[in-house]
């Protein structure tokens, strides 16, 4: 009976369909938009890939190991970004730790813990909200409370406190879909087996979706080494000759905290800098400095890839 | 050990009790339970008794509730906030009522073990999928956890197949290997109550013979309450079979009963294959 049913269907259904033009047609339908598909895909990757052949050409040959060893100066051809890469790192260095905790603490409370009611979302609302704020106005509200309230100063702490905060919303939302990752039958294993809360966080939550958080981690960082608006409204320097005090020292207590209260410049600044002079050389410069910039981020986001591959071909449930 | 067996009051099962000597272990009173208060009830106002140290099976048509009733018993849904249940699991031989909400489900499930229906070891080592109960419990002595470990894996019957790379990875295991190791992994902490839905769906004969022969061999010590939908099996290693259907429980006795004077229209049905 089923069977005399399916075949009727068929027979009304298909009877005044030309099967050979509606495959055609639908044949053309697909090809069309695997046309336009790749062509956009082109244009993308085409002005991208122009934009960075361009700034290569320009400052590959000025890149040497005095570039990386020297402070910048008045002379295009002396200049070097060495104040400007070890500012940078410096800045990422507490961007990360500002980053990293709060980022992941929060992801796990607002994914493990968080009841789901109003406030909860209204909290996850401001989060996806917070990440598209321009960043400028992050460098106003640390101009306001780091510099003016808490008195850290225009130094690499207040620097990497507000990159920290701007990049804050990506770690937490990809801690969050790290953590979306793990399958309930792997948290009802741990439970089944008279786990905690916690103790279900602490061995299977973290460790299985700790690939894709520092992945969130890199790409946060690699967009935080780039920015440059905030630290210019906080009153980065633009010509820094000297480095910040050395973290370790001979002498007792061998560790120093003072470079987070130095002034600084990182490279975005340093590039900005030498664009805005007139001699042409320094424009070389800058475009050396770019490639730099540009060649760390690729790298940092190949890494992230990297982990990401790896970690998804051992995670497999 | 607990109270002699008395019929629950709700219950429609008929059968001789005859010269009842089993002590019960765990008796449901009464439960009903949906995923979601504005759906369907999935069990309805199920009373079930468990005996000690006995093999009870629970068997049904697909869908008719094995699972959900099977995860009440160490608190499963707990873990998801939507669900709703009503009625009483007691635990003997203290009568605990481990459904209440003044009971800790962590005290539950480290008394309940549980192999679910799907494999589900973690992306871990073997060895540390069969540790991980007892690292749970704070045990860190390795001399004691290695024996354990082993007599688990010869009990589920995987020891020879995996003690030469105890330290590789558990997802690299066969389906099969994984849901017996999943029971390794629930019999290491020596649970007094052994959860097992379907442990065999995935093996192949020699396989399920060899765990239906630990399962004679464990209910020695452990009470067993095992889904399945191999009848055979279940006529072959239970002393007491449950027939739910649509969230009913229909009838309950001992398997042999069960098997050959089922009392129940729907009962015979099923076993004699004529739906399901
Ligand atoms: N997480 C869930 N949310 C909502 N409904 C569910 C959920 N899990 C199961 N159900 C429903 O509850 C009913 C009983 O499901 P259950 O898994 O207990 O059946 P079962 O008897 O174990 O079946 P099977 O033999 O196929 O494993 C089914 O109708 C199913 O659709
Ligand atoms: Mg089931």
């Amino acid at each position: 009976m089923f069977q005399a049913q399916a075949s009727r269907l068929t027979k009304e259904s298909m009877g005044e369909v030309d099967i050979a033009r509606n495959l055609k047609w639908r044949r053309m339908k697909n090809f069309m938009f695997s046309v336009v598909g790749l062509l956009t895909l082109l244009f993308a990757i085409c002005t991208l890939l122009a934009l960075f052949i361009d700034l290569a050409l320009t400052g590959v040959p000025r890149i040497s190991a005095e570039f990386f060893t020297s402070f910048p100066s008045r002379f295009p051809e002396k200049a070097g970004i060495l104040s400007a890469w070890v500012g940078s790192l410096a800045v990422m260095v507490v961007t990360a730790f500002v980053a990293i905790p709060i980022g992941v603490a929060a992801g796990i409370y607002l994914e493990e813990y968080a009841p789901k009611n109003f406030f909860t979302k209204i909290i996850e609302l401001n989060i996806i909200n917070l990440a598209g704020v321009p960043s400028i106005t992050f460098g106003l509200m640390a101009l306001g409370l780091f510099v003016y309230k808490l008195k850290f100063g225009q130094s690499i702490l207040t620097a990497g406190m507000t990159l920290g905060l701007l990049v804050l919303p990506i770690v937490i939302v990809t801690t969050r879909e790290a953590i979306r990752t793990i399958p309930n039958s792997i948290r009802e294993a741990s439970y089944g087996l008279g786990a905690s809360h916690w103790q279900t966080i602490q061995h299977h939550v973290l460790p299985y979706s700790s690939g894709g958080i520092l992945t969130g981690v890199i790409i946060s960082l690699s967009r935080a080494i780039g920015e440059t608006a905030p630290l210019i409204t906080i009153g980065a320097l633009t010509f820094i000759a000297f480095l910040p005090t050395a973290p370790v020292s001979e002498v007792f207590p061998y560790v120093s905290f003072q470079w987070l209260s130095d002034a600084f410049t990182v490279m975005p600044i340093q590039m900005f800098n030498w664009v805005s002079r007139p001699q042409k050389e320094f424009h070389v410069n800058a475009a050396a400095t770019g490639t730099v910039l540009l060649i760390m981020t690729l790298l940092m986001n190949g890494v992230a890839i990297f982990i990401r591959y790896r970690f998804r071909r051992r995670m497999k449930w | 050990m607990g109270p002699q067996f008395e019929i629950p009051s709700t219950s429609t099962t008929k059968f001789n009790l005859g010269v009842q000597t089993d002590f019960l272990r765990s008796q449901v009173k009464n439960l009903s339970f949906s995923y979601n208060p504005k759906e369907k009830i999935i069990l309805k106002n199920v009373s079930l008794p468990i005996f000690d140290k006995k093999v009870t099976a629970l068997i049904g048509p697909s869908g008719c509730g094995k699972t959900t009733l099977l995860r009440c018993f160490n608190r499963m849904h707990d873990l998801y906030n939507e669900v709703s249940y009503d009625g009483e699991i007691l635990l003997y031989p203290e009568s605990k009522n481990i459904l209440s909400r003044d009971v800790d489900p962590m005290e539950v499930r480290m008394r309940i073990g549980m192999v679910f229906q799907k494999p589900n070891p973690f992306p871990k080592t073997i060895y540390e999928n069969v540790a991980y109960g007892l690292r749970v419990r704070g045990i860190k002595k390795k001399s004691y956890m290695d024996e354990k470990i082993e007599v688990s894996l010869q009990q589920a019957g995987l020891w020879t197949e995996v003690k030469d790379r105890l330290n590789a990875q558990a997802t690299s295991l066969s389906g099969g290997q994984q849901q017996r190791l999943c029971i390794a992994r629930a019999l290491v902490t020596d649970p007094e109550i052994l959860l097992l839905d379907e442990p065999t769906s995935a093996l192949d004969p020699i396989s399920t013979s060899h765990i239906e022969e630990l399962i004679v061999e464990l209910k020695k010590d452990v009470t067993i309450l095992i889904v399945t939908h191999n009848l055979h099996q279940a006529a072959r290693c239970s002393d007491y079979t449950a027939f739910m259907y649509l969230g009913d429980l229909i009838e309950y006795g001992p398997s042999n009963l069960i098997f050959t004077n089922p009392s129940d229209k729907r009962t015979e049905n099923y076993i004699t294959g004529r739906f399901g």
